[in-house]
């Protein structure tokens, strides 16, 4: 009896504590995002992230846009060549690129890329007291630091979504015409007569709300690192894995109001 | 320059620092001594607001920095500098862009005039000439000296130093500890010294404050600290590993932890 109750309070610790967290990383989030409107602007260090997180998983997102056409043309088509819908191939891979795989997987990269990187960066500078020595320098480092990288995720992943699809539609065209054989003027016209701008819409909203989930995680698990080498190595993991599982969630969620 | 008053700072319920009453004058070198866990760097992260008091004031130039707002505290800062212990050079950015960082963010000087500014500081350092490098390519009596560069190319009237000797070899050591003194009396700054290092601390000072256990248990200047007849303070001056100050600190017998497994004690 007594086990079963200490394993009953201890699951109602972990609850509080997990409420008592997101509680904290939601103020966080709110106090960060509030300061987007407050000077000095921030310009030029949203451009110096942007540059640092979107270009800086722009390989990675390119090889896997591709690699995520190609199979999807191959295996299309020959799940579709059964019921002999080929010519239905270009919606095929584009639907599932714009709708769901590109935001999905782009975000997944760019957890691992750029998301990683943010919060170990963030712990380090901790770790180190360059945030206590920018506060002495009278910067804000929630407005320089987290602001700035929250903005450049919300901004960058959109953008590397888009490279995704474009990459991805390519190759999946590579595929299916050149290699497969499938009509070239077919796979386009069906594609452009498929896809509608509510298909974009929805791989760009979520396309956001990951970039966004991504920079708030990321640097509140930073912020919050306890100040040694093993909080901040325990902190980027923990990111990262919340980072992916919140990216599925929120696909869900997104994509069940889209249909 | 600076008071304090009744200045308690607790952490989980434990005592830090427990009702220190403090005057920091101007344009003199006022070193903070004590041993390890004593209190001195809580006092200097307070004493710089970094950190925001559990009850009682902070005075800086008359102002309670425990009540100011954010806008106004970065008002005050403007006219502060901070050397840390680990010198907190920001590590994405090289010597020359460091040293110039506080320049950049807060004035609209041309770009020639910050490099004569840092040019100047970095001379006053003794480190003109390595302005290219970065702060993983320094030691750290470089790195230390770069942050004091740093800390003084705004011309503060208080620069703190959170343990600036620490870490360095004798000749380093020497170099920061002279920096200090001289830059404090040719620019007639304020410094405030946090450090553990008495030999260092009472030949640089001009006031000395000795911690113990959160409390201020002698102050005055190096000679009068020198001359003290409290144990406590001759035991801590003189290093003798014997006194009043215990070396141990565990808080349960011995004989029991020897028997059972040693429990866990949260530091005081």
């Amino acid at each position: 009896m007594e086990g079963i109750m200490n394993m009953v309070g201890q699951v109602g610790r972990n609850v509080i504590q997990s409420v008592a967290k997101l509680g904290d990383a939601t103020l966080f989030a709110l106090a960060t995002l509030r300061l987007l409107f407050a000077k000095p602007w921030q310009g030029k260090h949203f451009v110096m992230q942007m540059y640092a997180v979107g270009v800086g998983s722009l390989i990675i997102v390119v090889i896997t846009g591709a690699f995520t056409g190609m199979v999807l043309a191959l295996q299309g088509y020959h799940m579709l060549v059964k019921v002999g819908t080929e010519a239905l191939l270009g919606p095929w891979v584009a639907l599932s690129l714009i709708r769901e795989l590109g935001p999905v997987l782009a975000a997944l990269m760019f957890v691992g890329r750029a998301g990683s990187s943010i919060t170990a960066e963030i712990g380090i500078m901790r770790v180190t007291e360059q945030m206590d020595a920018l506060e002495m320098m009278a910067v804000n480092p929630q407005a320089r630091v987290m602001l700035t990288r929250i903005i450049a995720c919300a901004i960058s992943l959109p953008l590397l979504v888009a490279i995704f699809d474009v990459v991805g539609l390519f190759a999946g065209y590579l595929i299916g015409v050149e290699m497969l054989g499938v009509n070239g003027g077919v796979y386009i016209g069906e594609t452009i007569d498929k896809v509608g701008m509510i298909d974009i819409q929805a791989g760009i909203t979520k396309s956001i709300y990951f970039g966004l989930l991504v920079g708030i995680i990321c640097t509140y698990m930073g912020q919050r690192a306890t100040a040694t080498t093993e909080g901040v190595a325990k902190a980027t993991t923990r990111a990262v894995m919340l980072c992916s599982v919140m990216v599925l969630v929120v696909d869900y969620i997104i994509t069940s109001f889209y249909l | 320059m600076i008071k304090t008053q009744a200045l308690v700072r607790s952490f989980d319920g434990v005592k830090a620092l427990g009702g220190i009453d403090l005057h920091i004058e101007k344009r003199k070198v006022t070193v903070i001594m004590g041993g390890s866990g004593s209190g001195k760097t809580t006092l200097l992260r307070l004493l710089a607001g970094l950190e925001a008091p559990t009850s009682g004031s902070i005075l800086f130039a008359g102002e309670d920095l425990a009540s100011v707002s954010k806008k106004r505290l970065y008002e005050l800062r403007m006219r502060v500098g901070m050397v840390f212990q680990y010198s907190a050079l920001l590590n994405s950015l090289d010597v020359y862009e460091n040293v110039a960082f506080p320049l950049h963010e807060h004035t609209d000087l041309d770009e020639s005039v910050i490099q004569t500014m840092v040019t100047m500081k970095l001379e006053q350092v003794g480190l003109r000439g390595f302005e290219c490098m970065m702060p993983s390519q320094l030691s750290g009596g470089m790195a230390k000296r770069v942050a004091f560069a740093r800390a003084l190319v705004m011309d503060p009237q208080v620069v703190f130093f959170d343990e600036p000797t620490s870490g360095l070899d004798p000749i380093s050591a020497g170099v920061v500890s002279t920096l200090i003194h001289e830059t404090t009396a040719k620019t007639r700054m304020t410094s405030v010294v946090v450090t553990h290092d008495v030999e260092a601390g009472l030949k640089i000072a001009d006031h000395v404050i000795l911690l113990w256990q959160g409390q201020v248990i002698a102050e005055g200047s190096p000679e009068s600290i020198q001359q003290s007849e409290d144990p406590r303070v001759q035991q801590f001056i003189k290093g003798e590993p014997n006194g009043p100050i215990p070396f141990s600190r565990s808080q349960t017998a011995y004989i029991d932890d020897l028997m059972h497994k040693p429990g866990c004690v949260r530091m005081a």
